[in-house]
């Protein structure tokens, strides 16, 4: 309900909701479902997940693969291997995650990986390629 | 004529600690990070628009800037001399909210106005935003 010190309408139902959201993005590699997520919201899971959808635009299991989806991108970015990074994010099967990734990436694990690892070489080796010309000019930044 | 913005630049005290405001506290991505001597190239893209780049300055010295210039930048920045923009979020409350939460400085909490809903937060440099709601129609 509201309070006095409530600074605008309706301000303890955000909290609540966002506070779950906030728990699903700490909390995503672990072994956690709906009902405790919407537990942690003191709401009834159905209208739990209505009221996180018309927030944020995604059911909070949608939400919850969306976060594991992101971490093993950047595990995998910084050379993990696909099984690590599956394990890492909270999946038992290698396949279930492979199969989430495509989905959510249009790319398998591996050549995701090999992409980001090329281009990080990449960065590494032709620096210049990666920084506008007029920021690179105005620094005096040259190949030499 | 076909115009669009790729680049652009916000300058930053630190930025290391701008890398994880912007990343953990606005959910940003870190886009590119590449050092070339002294000068690191350091890049963030907004959650909704991975093709927009924005540089995080470093306000020192450097070939671009003398020291007499980069103390006044950053002396203006600490100030909180500069608004360097506006986000859009579909849903301020709950944005504000998130942000609230991460310890993110806002100047008051978001406020219903006739344009509609805003408010204004700064980044861990002092740079201040604004942070408004897509209105219908607009």
């Amino acid at each position: 309900m509201n309070t006095l010190s409530d600074p605008y309408p309706k301000a303890y139902l955000y909290r609540r909701i966002v506070q779950a959201k906030l728990f699903i993005d700490a909390h995503f590699a672990e072994a956690i479902d709906v009902g405790i997520i919407s537990g942690e919201a003191h709401y009834s899971k159905f209208h739990f997940i209505r009221e996180f959808q018309a927030i944020y635009g995604r059911t909070p299991r949608e939400h919850l693969t969306h976060c594991r989806m992101e971490r093993a991108k950047e595990l995998m970015a910084q050379g993990v291997d696909a099984l690590e990074a599956c394990v890492a994010v909270g999946y038992q099967s290698l396949s279930s995650f492979s199969r989430a990734f495509k989905k959510a990436t249009g790319s398998t694990p591996r050549v995701f990986r090999e992409a980001e690892l090329r281009r990080e070489a990449d960065t590494r080796a032709r620096p210049l390629n990666f920084i506008p010309d007029c920021f690179s000019g105005a620094h005096g930044l040259s190949e030499e | 004529m076909h115009l669009q913005l790729t680049h652009t630049c916000f300058y930053v005290l630190d930025q290391d600690s701008a890398l994880d405001f912007y990343v953990n506290k606005l959910g940003f991505k870190k886009h590119t990070d590449v050092r070339k001597g002294e000068f690191r190239w350091l890049t963030v893209t907004p959650p909704d628009q991975p093709g927009l780049e924005i540089s995080l300055l470093a306000a020192k010295e450097s070939h671009a800037m003398d020291k007499e210039s980069a103390d006044a930048l950053a002396m203006l920045i600490r100030k909180g001399v500069f608004g360097f923009g506006s986000f859009q979020s579909p849903d301020v409350f709950a944005a504000y909210e998130e942000m609230h939460a991460k310890g993110v400085e806002f100047k008051a909490p978001p406020k219903k106005e006739f344009y509609g809903v805003s408010c204004n937060f700064k980044d861990d440099s002092g740079n201040w935003f604004s942070l408004s709601e897509k209105q219908p129609g607009k």
